[in-house]
């Protein structure tokens, strides 16, 4: 587990500084299938895309933008331009599936563990500072896009 | 990563956050989330550890059974099945 001393001393003025937002109350939505049956998608902060979108850019406030990654896409072509140094990206650039966990989802899928893999997946990058535009714009937009997917569950790989 | 959290619940999809950075996680708040024993960068843990990462997601998906409300947390801990 990481603490606040793994964070460079500019990266913990700003943690101390800064005050996330958060929804109040914490949405909960408490009814849905079993995971046997549930369809999963994976939405990243991990900066991933395929090679030929368009980078994640450093800009003020963050880029609030998103990458969509199709399930048949090789997790290897994957890459990743999230412009933040405060995470080791090594591990995610050595196994994909640190971030999108797509062939470990496939496996469990096989085995009956989970209904099914979702068409597509979703990657942002972290580190948005100013998430206005986050939560009015593209936050829902990924979840209605899920949603037309078919998606039960997602699951949530921060970096 | 807790917005997107909230976007997907509020339109009825059930999220679950794996994380490997308390503080954050209690200022962001993910309704239902894992606790992992690794470093930022590395939520599923070290690369190319399919058994490990397999069982990370399986107890992780445990988290849906929790009733509510959030946020719900669980730890994962490697030592438990080896």
């Amino acid at each position: 587990m990481a603490t606040l001393s793994d964070l460079s001393l500019k990266d913990r003025l700003w943690y101390h500084r800064y005050r996330f937002r958060r929804v109040e109350p914490l949405p909960w939505q408490a009814q849905g299938p079993a995971v046997e049956r549930c369809k999963v998608a994976t939405v990243t902060t991990a900066g991933l895309h395929l090679p030929d979108d368009p980078p994640f850019e450093k800009v003020k406030g963050g880029d609030y933008s998103y990458r969509m990654v199709p399930l048949d896409a090789p997790l290897t072509s994957l890459v990743c331009s999230h412009p933040s140094g405060a995470w080791d990206r090594s591990g995610v650039e050595a196994d994909r599936n640190l971030a999108l966990p797509l062939d470990r989802l496939r496996s469990l899928a096989e085995a009956g563990e989970i209904g099914e893999v979702a068409p597509r997946h979703v990657s942002f990058q972290g580190s948005i500072t100013a998430p206005l535009r986050l939560v009015k714009q593209t936050a829902p937009e990924v979840a209605d896009a899920l949603i037309h997917d078919g998606v039960d569950v997602v699951l949530l790989t921060p970096v | 990563m807790g917005l997107i959290a909230a976007a997907m619940e509020e339109r009825g999809i059930r999220t679950v956050c794996l994380s490997t950075f308390e503080p954050i996680m209690d200022q962001v708040r993910p309704p239902r989330w894992m606790a992992l024993p690794y470093p930022l960068g590395f939520p599923l843990g070290p690369p190319h550890r399919p058994e490990l990462q397999a069982r990370i997601l399986r107890e992780a998906f445990r988290l849906l059974e929790e009733p509510g409300p959030g946020p719900v947390r669980r730890e994962y801990d490697p030592e438990r099945d080896g």
